[in-house]
């Protein structure tokens, strides 16, 4: 019997009737066809809430099927009419009584997902008491019952004491129910402002224990929550993760992804450079077989696979022919892999990778090839010796006349002129017969660097900014900054050639248009040539610095962030997921004394400190610190450890603010160590300043004059 | 985790909406209708829009998606929508809209079954199919009699099995799958050959039966010196994944593949080796454009394995330019025809026999260019089945049961090698 059929428009009021007929309903078919009518409306996007009263009289049918459609339409509309749930409460009574544990469960999860008051307050004491079910199906139901309860309502699931219980849970016997009971754990740390999760390192090594027993999903959790680990000695970090490596071969890349950030993170604690690289060996080929999975899972595992080489380039650096495009994968997955085989790209597969690249520049896709493109010139900088042929496959593009692929290839040679000054000045030629094509200002903004840049050697050079400036008024800002510094270069290297042209451009950038970077500029050479024209001539040809595709690289301490976060949304788009997600802790490396010091991430950790302390309460943080200090001991005491993984959240609020100030010495000293901390501490305040100053300095420069040049790279 | 999870037609209507949290409207739906069905140029399985992220994977005339508003385990997600897929296909054969129109409250069932509150619990279909059928009359009496024995299934150690299958004649199928994926250069160099291998495994076997499965796997074979004079004929696996009932720990040790298995198909393992692979064809494209007008094919296959086997289906997709106007060609073997809609020459020889070779000839005429821009190019790609020939060389060298009641069990296996990628760039 298919039910396709009740995929159509019901009348509200004839669904009613149905339901309430008198008729004679052995088994309650007609019932069931009625409610599944209902089902399938309220899916379609059809408002069923008032035929409520109607829908919970069915409640008392005495099967299953009926119940759960019930249940869903009562999941799908109490919070549009609570007053129907109240009349539901009996039911439930009675069904977490029920003798049957695949109804208790069924009771308790569906009440878990009515977010209205009255239900919720009959929900504490049978939750309390599934917890303890002796069905681990229920106390698995159960525990995944409290996150839901801690989103409705955070103060009744920390005043009940549900974190106690599901705390007990994580040494329950089934590893379903340890599983639930970490990823409800792990939510809540997540969200609230005054729970946070930490483990130690005997319980970790239970919940370890317990990954061989879990179902795939259940693995990922336990993992996630691993990370809420803090090594204190290397010796514990380098057996955690040699005990999660065998994770690496599980068919499911949910769990095979988890259990990279984790062995990743966990690198951060080790000592020894040899077990660090036997990890990343370790860790190659789990990557790399990601891409025979879905390209889905293809594209998420490529996402990942470019934070981790960053950090870790000895990882992969063989593997490069893995990320060929191949002609049918989906342009998500090609774009991934492109950027891979640029950063893997090295002196000893250049060839292969250039003729992919060529190769790629001739396909279809816009974006595509303009990457492709793009990555020819790219690669010319980061590998100089392969600089010559690069320029020869950009030359041959360009003679395909493809307009988008000229005007990236004019992008790039910048690019290369700017890196390998006057050596490939033969290719300008090719170059200046594609001028009437450029209709992109970035690519116009190259070509008249370009044309600036040698004034002196290209002929026409007046001629080719004159027709240029045909238009200046009607330019992009990028374009007519382009060309005011250009005329001012021809000017200099040829004062007859560009006589004409530069009060007219001074006058246009300084009279005419609104931008104050273009007006500033343009008084700046206005004063400087009517001043000292050597003077100008060594601000305005002045040497340019160096460029390198360094550049590319990112920010080491968004990198850091992000390897915390592998698999995940923020580590697929590569942005902290703060940016994106309300509400959302930041994660750092946490220190201790096994932490491997770099010098950014120590100006990060510092930095957080606020953050770290205000997530601990007082009575927690103490424990911590004492687990600082001796970390084993926590071993041998009754509870197993238990303790201090989770905060109790009782502590009034005042107290950890005053534990702010102590808190920032206290954890640097016992990370650091005495003698180290004050040396470190410099540091780790210098590496900001420095860098904001940099950044700031190059602004500077920017504006100043130095080399006006510049701006663009 | 998962908020809410939807599946829609090829139209853009609903056919299953499920919210798991309250951060979410059912109205969101529309939303993705709106970004994605109806958007010609999706350019990403992932769509983040505000802070909520949607996660969708194509599969027949549907989309399933999942949606959340946290910075979600993506893997795990996507994972997820395969999974759904799975137990559709086991549970109805085939996963499509007409399949989940007929079926809709069963998969509200599954749905509120297999994730709770967004988090993916027990999928194993097997498991699932105990106490969720689709007679409602059946799981109604399974959920009221064998409550217990469900829920210990459900979240135990080996949620995967009934601990009760009987059969009268205890068997076991093994098929080594492998595809083999080439890219071939325009100069006839190997860019990349690799083997991606699937180990796919029908046991009808009863009780709790341990089983231990060998390869002829590098790693494992110079371990034990007794084996040192046999290793030329070794594999080495450059990596390699196992179904969930595998014991990894044991396998991670040393490198015994260990497991008990679900009842019925299953895949065991997964596997990728590049070294040393046996490329089944070798082809020779010679393709010449002659002015602007005419272009000449000739292409030379040869079959590269013993001739006591044979290839099946294959079929060789030659590109031709978009503006091809007719095509007039001849194989010396099978049936060669010009496709207009997938603008290729598809060239089909139903039986292959090893170390035999074949050509074909032909020319296409163009029409007059509108545009520009050269011919792409793409590559020749090509389709085939060889049976009882693996690329790897891998072999299966034993599979023993273990089972308290010792009964004698009989095992099969079966080797196929099949086209994955095999392109060649001409």
């Amino acid at each position: 019997m298919s039910d396709a059929k009740f995929f159509q428009r019901g009348k509200i009021q004839e669904l009613r009737l149905e339901l309430n007929s008198d008729k004679k309903d052995r088994n309650y078919t007609r019932k069931k066809q009625t409610l599944k009518k209902i089902v399938a409306n309220m899916t379609m996007g059809n408002d069923m809430s008032s035929l409520h009263q109607d829908v919970i009289a069915c409640m008392s049918i005495p099967v299953l099927e009926v119940k759960k459609m019930v249940y869903l339409f009562l999941i799908n509309y109490a919070k549009a009419k609570p007053e129907m749930a109240y009349e539901a409460i009996q039911t439930f009574r009675r069904d977490v009584e029920d003798p049957n544990p695949l109804i208790r469960a069924l009771a308790i999860r569906t009440m878990g997902y009515i977010h209205v008051d009255k239900v919720t307050s009959c929900l504490i004491q049978p939750l309390r008491h599934c917890m303890r079910d002796q069905d681990p199906y229920v106390r698995k139901t159960a525990a995944v019952c409290v996150a839901k309860l801690f989103m409705q309502d955070r103060h009744l699931v920390e005043n009940a004491g549900f974190i106690d219980l599901l705390r007990e849970m994580l040494v329950d016997s089934n590893p379903s129910v340890v599983a639930n009971a970490v990823a409800a754990l792990t939510e809540i740390s997540e969200r609230s402002d005054h729970i946070q999760l930490q483990l130690n390192m005997s319980i970790a090594s239970k919940l370890v224990t317990a990954l061989n027993e879990c179902s795939e999903w259940g693995q990922t959790y336990i993992l996630e929550s691993l990370m809420f680990v803090v090594p204190q000695e290397p010796g514990d970090a380098e057996m955690l993760a040699e005990r999660i490596a065998p994770r690496l071969q599980h068919a499911n890349s949910a769990v095979v992804l988890t259990a990279v950030k984790v062995i990743v993170y966990l690198m951060n604690y080790m000592s020894r450079d040899e077990d660090i690289h036997s990890m990343c060996k370790k860790l190659s080929p789990p990557l790399v077989t990601l891409l025979s999975s879905g390209p889905e899972v293809q594209y998420v595992g490529l996402r990942n696979i470019l934070l981790v080489i960053q950090k870790h380039p000895e990882i992969l650096k063989n593997d490069i022919k893995i990320f060929f495009c191949k002609y049918n994968d989906p342009i998500y997955v090609k774009m991934a892999k492109l950027e891979i085989m640029f950063r893997l790209a090295s002196e000893h597969n250049v060839e292969q990778v250039l003729s992919e690249l060529k190769e790629y520049a001739t396909e279809v896709d816009v974006d595509f090839v303009r990457k492709a493109v793009r990555s020819i010139g790219r690669l010319a900088v980061k590998i100089e010796s392969t600089a010559q042929r690069c320029v020869e496959a950009l030359l041959e593009l360009i003679q395909t006349k493809v307009n988008y692929v000229v005007q990236e290839s004019i992008v790039v040679i910048k690019d290369i002129f700017r890196k390998y000054p006057n050596q490939y000045e033969s290719i300008i030629g090719v170059l200046c017969e594609n001028l009437d094509n450029l209709d992109e200002p970035e690519a116009k903004a190259a070509m008249i660097w370009i044309i600036g840049q040698y004034a002196d050697r290209i002929e026409n050079s007046d001629e080719l900014l004159d027709d240029f400036l045909y238009t200046f008024l009607e330019e992009t800002v990028e374009v007519q900054l382009a060309l005011l510094t250009a005329t001012v270069k021809l000017f200099i290297k040829r004062p007859t050639a560009g006589q004409d042209l530069v009060p007219k451009v001074l006058k246009w950038a300084t009279e005419e248009v609104d931008n104050p970077d273009l007006r500033d500029r343009g008084y700046i050479y206005w004063r400087l040539l009517s001043t000292d024209v050597a003077a100008a001539k060594a601000v305005v040809l002045s040497e340019k610095p160096h460029i390198s595709t360094e550049t590319d690289n990112m920010d080491p301490v968004l990198l850091e962030e992000l390897l915390l976060h592998i698999a995940s949304l923020s580590a697929i788009y590569h942005k902290a997921p703060t940016t994106f997600i309300p509400h959302c802790k930041p994660r750092f490396l946490i220190p201790s004394p096994a932490l491997r010091r770099q010098n950014y991430n120590a100006g990060r950790t510092l930095q957080h400190q606020d953050s770290y302390s205000s997530l601990h309460n007082s009575a927690q943080y103490q424990q911590s610190q004492s687990n600082m200090r001796s970390p084993r001991s926590d071993e041998d005491d009754g509870n197993g450890g238990l303790d201090e993984f989770v905060s109790s959240p009782k502590q009034p609020q005042h107290q950890r603010l005053s534990y702010h100030e102590q808190s920032f010495e206290q954890v640097a000293e016992a990370s650091i160590g005495n003698q180290e901390y004050y040396e470190q501490k410099i540091n780790a305040e210098n590496p900001y300043r420095t860098d904001t100053a940099a950044v700031g300095g190059s602004q500077a420069n920017r504006g100043g004059g130095v080399d006006l040049m510049s701006f663009d790279l | 985790m998962i908020s809410a999870f939807f599946i829609y037609n090829q139209k853009g209507e609903v056919l299953i909406s499920r919210l798991y949290r309250q951060d979410l409207k059912r109205s969101i739906a529309d939303i993705f209708r709106i970004q994605v069905i109806s958007n010609t140029d999706v350019r990403s399985p992932i769509i983040t829009l505000g802070s909520t992220s949607f996660f969708h994977v194509r599969h027949e005339n549907l989309y399933i998606v999942a949606l959340t508003k946290w910075n979600a385990n993506a893997a795990l997600i996507f994972e997820f929508c395969y999974r759904v897929i799975t137990v559709g296909r086991s549970y109805f054969g085939k996963f499509d809209e007409e399949a989940v129109k007929a079926n809709f409250v069963l998969i509200y069932e599954l749905l509120d079954e297999v994730l709770d509150f967004g988090y993916p619990q027990n999928s194993e279909a097997d498991t699932l199919k105990m106490y969720i059928t689709t007679e409602s009359v059946k799981s109604e009496r399974a959920v009221m009699e064998d409550s217990a024995k469900i829920t210990i299934q459900a979240t135990g150690a080996t949620s995967w099995r009934r601990s009760d299958v009987k059969y009268r004649k205890n068997e076991a199928f093994i098929d080594v799958i492998e595809s083999v994926n080439l890219l071939l250069s325009a100069q006839g160099n190997v860019l990349r050959a690799d083997v991606a291998g699937q180990i796919m495994m029908r046991a009808y076997l009863s009780g709790t039966p341990e089983c231990k499965f060998g390869l002829n796997d590098k790693v494992l074979l110079e371990k034990d010196p007794s084996n040192r004079r046999k290793t030329s004929n070794t594999v080495e696996i450059d990596d390699c994944q196992f179904h969930q009932c595998v014991k990894l720990g044991k396998f991670d040790s040393d490198r015994t593949i260990s497991f008990i298995p679900p009842d019925g198909e299953f895949e065991l393992m997964r596997y990728r080796t590049s070294d040393n692979i046996n490329l089944p064809f070798k082809v020779h494209p010679v393709v010449i454009e002659i002015g602007k007008s005419k272009i000449e094919y000739r292409i030379l296959v040869k079959a590269n394995f013993s001739s006591k086997l044979y290839a099946n289906n294959v079929v060789l997709n030659i590109p031709t330019p978009l503006n091809t106007a007719g095509v007039t060609c001849t194989a010396s073997s099978g049936k060669a025809k010009y496709v207009p809609a997938e603008n290729s020459i598809v060239w089909k020889i139903p039986r292959f026999q090893g170390q035999s070779e074949f050509t074909l000839t032909g020319e296409a005429n163009l029409t007059a260019m509108t545009h520009k821009k050269a011919w792409s190019r793409p590559p020749i790609s090509m389709d085939f089945q060889v049976l009882m020939f693996t690329s790897s060389g891998l072999l299966v060298r034993f599979l023993k049961v273990f089972e308290k009641n010792n009964y004698q069990s009989v095992k099969w296996v079966r080797y196929m090698t099949k086209a994955g990628n095999y392109q060649i760039r001409f």
